[in-house]
């Protein structure tokens, strides 16, 4: 279920180039992968069909159809067409005279209060001073919520119990930023459904009385398909000027995000990536792509990695991956920095689709194996290091006894060293590892 | 039915027509022509059906077609019907609620998805039955939960068991637990924080909870709950799955029908894991909830289905 777009298409078209040449159904055959990945991730029906006659256009030119690679060149196709569809990272747009407003809009649960908070957040840290607004009178603690999120961050909160019309809540806070000072507003308004005309009027009167800077749809990652006629309501109503998608810490593919994306035009912002108030993400289209293929995302792993690696070793880790070049010596270096990661099962969530196995790996090298590793590479040369291929009978002899291991051990770990070779390699193509076999 | 069913009625009636009511129109036409199969499909898949499922029905239904010679569109009703009857299951039967002893609901899901609202709503829902219900606040890691569920008990009549922000959550049902039984409660309802599936930690801490309450009931949870937005598409099986493995849910609570998303992954979810819909949520009110009818649910997909005009 969850192997990669590219093999997928490398079965379809081997059984395909079998035949000979490829012809304009054979592609249609690959294309058809190319839908199902698409629905499966939660594109919506419509916007996946004018993207694959989209990639199909360009498929059928020359360069798949000659091509020795045919599911190769399409995935680039789609790949590409995934990121443009994306659209660029774009920031934040306070160019204008301060106090800036921004509303966050957006569905019951998507995750509007949490993200009001991390966006101040981040909004400081660029040096802004944030105001945050209270204006979900509505839900239950909502107002709450938001004052015990200030408090915990030192953070400014504008709320007026649940009596005052959202709309003055809202111009009172603009009027307080501006005789203090405040340079962005951040309006929590209160959940709606789009279809809920009432309180969708009551978005467009806020509107009115703060001229937002920014009006953000704050979405939840995992909405299906749906997501199409919320945006385009959102959009019609009050006129977005762009996406944030929240819950990205799941498994969930994320394609509501293309459909969001493509039925307004505006630009995804940021990725709500956990539950604590800096888990903001900046948005990067080329990994968004890949996950919506299910092809995991490597690049977020490594930015992961790097809150608990120090920098120079994410850098190199990165690099190695990116090049499948990889020693013993890293090895053992990567064990002992696993180690410090914590558990693997988390370094797994990572992966779409492998989230569920996480539970079944092993929590931790022991200690001792891991004593006996650093031992075993400790007796190689560097050379044997660099090259283990090189390590033949006699010189498995002699670092066997260097190290006080067996030759299994020694064979063990040499073959573990290969998996996690061809797993970089793996990785580094963007296709999903059996990580699951590396610590058997 | 919950609050009368008069807002249900209207929320469920609205599914239908946009949804099944374009199936109906569909299946009306006289000629079985392909554009029917691929219309069908993309109803299905426009509803959070979900792909594989949505390929496997209509294959299904086309064999069915074919083998029995059904050869107007009409006649294929009854088999679409029967086959998303049949995924959904016999259904639950409403619950034999004990009569004396504690009635212990475990409440689980991701963040958002509506537990806490959907908890206030089966209080109600138990308090109409003459039920003495208790809230125990096991949220303690989001801002401002405990409030939020002390607020939905004051405009109850419920007491909510609660500790301070966070507390081990074990700890709060433990108490909750004891307190229900001292107090001759009857239904005991456990709101939880929202925990993505993916979390290992906090599903470990989930499980926690249902070990504690089965350590002083051994047959509770009685239900234990998932709550599932039905704006959520196909990840939504994955949560099931997880969370089922973690403390065996016993049923879903469907919240938000009110919108325009249909939640059809509840088809997979009740045929791959057998776990039966038991209540919806169609607003933010404590009323607007009802138990979930299969019947009446599939059966709504094609009323107008015999008057294709309509
Ligand atoms: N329209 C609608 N909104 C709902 C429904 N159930 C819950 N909500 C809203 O969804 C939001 C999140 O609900 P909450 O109960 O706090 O979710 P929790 O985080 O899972 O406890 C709130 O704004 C609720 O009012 C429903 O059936 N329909
Ligand atoms: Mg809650």
């Amino acid at each position: 279920m969850f192997e990669a777009l590219t093999d997928k298409l490398q079965g379809t078209f081997e059984k395909l180039a079998r035949k000979g040449r490829l012809t304009e159904d054979d592609v249609d055959e690959g294309l058809r992968e190319v839908r199902i990945a698409l629905l499966e991730a939660d594109v919506n029906y419509k916007v996946v069909k004018d993207f694959v006659s989209r990639v199909r256009e360009r498929a059928l030119g020359a360069e798949v159809m000659r091509s020795l690679t045919p599911a190769q060149q399409v995935v680039n196709i789609v790949n590409e067409e995934l990121i443009a569809l994306l659209g660029k990272p774009s920031k934040m747009d306070l160019s204008g005279q301060p106090p800036h407003a921004v509303m966050l809009v957006g569905l019951q649960g998507s995750g509007k209060t949490t993200t009001a908070a991390k966006l101040a957040l981040h909004l400081r840290k660029q040096g802004q001073r944030p105001l945050l607004v209270a204006a979900d009178v509505r839900r239950p603690a909502a107002v709450e919520q938001l004052e015990i999120l200030g408090k915990q961050m030192d953070l400014a909160v504008h709320g007026e119990g649940t009596s005052v019309p959202p709309p003055e809540i809202c111009a009172n806070a603009l009027r307080r930023a501006k005789e203090a000072a405040y340079s962005v507003v951040i309006m929590d308004t209160q959940g709606r459904l789009h279809v809920d005309d009432q309180l969708m009027a009551e978005l467009e009167q806020i509107k009115t009385r703060v001229s937002p800077a920014e009006i953000l749809l704050v979405a939840d990652a995992m909405t299906g398909q749906d997501a199409v006629t919320v945006a385009q309501e959102f959009h019609g109503r009050v006129g977005l000027t762009g996406l944030i998608l929240t819950k990205m810490d799941g498994d969930a593919r994320g394609g509501a995000a293309l459909s969001m994306r493509s039925v307004t035009g505006v630009p995804i912002k940021f990725l709500g990536v956990g539950e604590k108030t800096g888990d903001l993400e900046d948005f990067h289209p080329d990994r968004l792509a890949s996950r919506i293929l299910g092809m995991g995302d490597v690049l977020t792993l490594i930015e992961r990695a790097e809150e608990v690696f120090d920098h120079e070793h994410a850098l190199k880790m990165e690099e190695k991956l990116r090049t499948a070049t990889f020693t013993l010596e890293d090895f053992l270096d990567q064990l002992q920095q696993v180690k410090k990661m914590g558990p693997m099962s988390q370094v797994l969530d990572m992966i779409p689709g492998l989230s569920s196995l996480a539970a079944q790996i092993p929590q931790e090298i022991t200690d001792q194996q891991l004593v006996k590793i650093e031992a075993m590479i400790n007796s190689m040369t560097r050379a044997e290091r660099q090259s283990p291929r090189i390590i033949g009978g006699s010189r498995k002899r002699r670092i066997t006894r260097g190290s006080g291991t067996t030759v299994q051990e020694l064979n063990q770990l040499l073959s573990q060293f290969r998996q996690i070779q061809k797993m970089m390699k793996q990785m580094s193509k963007g296709r999903i590892p059996d990580v699951l076999s590396m610590f058997r | 039915m919950f609050g009368r069913g008069k807002k249900i009625e209207q929320s469920l009636t609205r599914t239908r027509r946009s949804f099944f009511g374009r199936i109906s129109k569909l299946l009306g036409q006289d000629e079985l022509d392909n554009e029917v199969w691929q219309e069908l499909e993309e109803l299905l898949i426009q509803a959070d059906v979900g792909v594989a499922t949505t390929i496997d029905l209509v294959q299904t239904v086309r064999d069915q077609a074919q083998s029995q010679g059904l050869e107007k569109a009409a006649l294929v009703e009854e088999a679409v019907r029967q086959e998303l009857l049949g995924m959904l299951g016999p259904g639950s039967t409403r619950p034999t609620y004990t009569q004396n002893g504690l009635w212990v609901i475990l409440v689980v899901g991701v963040n958002g998805s509506g537990k806490t609202t959907s908890i206030a709503k089966l209080a109600r829902y138990h308090q109409q039955q003459g039920r003495n219900v208790l809230l125990a606040a096991a949220d303690t890691f989001r801002a401002a939960a405990v409030e939020q569920l002390k607020i939905w008990g004051q405009r109850l009549g419920a007491d909510v068991v609660a500790h301070q922000p966070g507390a081990d959550p074990a700890a709060v049902v433990y108490d909750a637990i004891q307190a229900g039984q001292a107090r001759g409660a009857d239904t005991l309802i456990v709101d939880t924080a929202g925990r993505l599936h993916t979390k290992y930690n906090l599903m470990q801490e989930l499980a926690k909870i249902y070990r504690v309450i089965k350590k002083q009931i051994p047959e509770a949870p009685q239900e234990t709950l998932l709550v599932l937005d039905a704006t959520m598409g196909q990840n939504a099986l994955s949560q099931a799955r997880t969370f089922k493995e973690a403390v065996d849910v016993n049923g879903i609570f469907l919240a938000k029908l009110d919108g325009t998303a249909k939640g059809g992954i509840v088809f997979a979810i009740a045929a791959e894991l057998g776990i039966p819909i038991r209540y919806v949520g169609t607003g933010e009110g404590l009323d607007d909830a009802a138990e979930f009818d299969v019947q009446e649910f599939v059966a709504g997909l094609f009323e107008e289905s015999s008057h294709p005009t309509a």
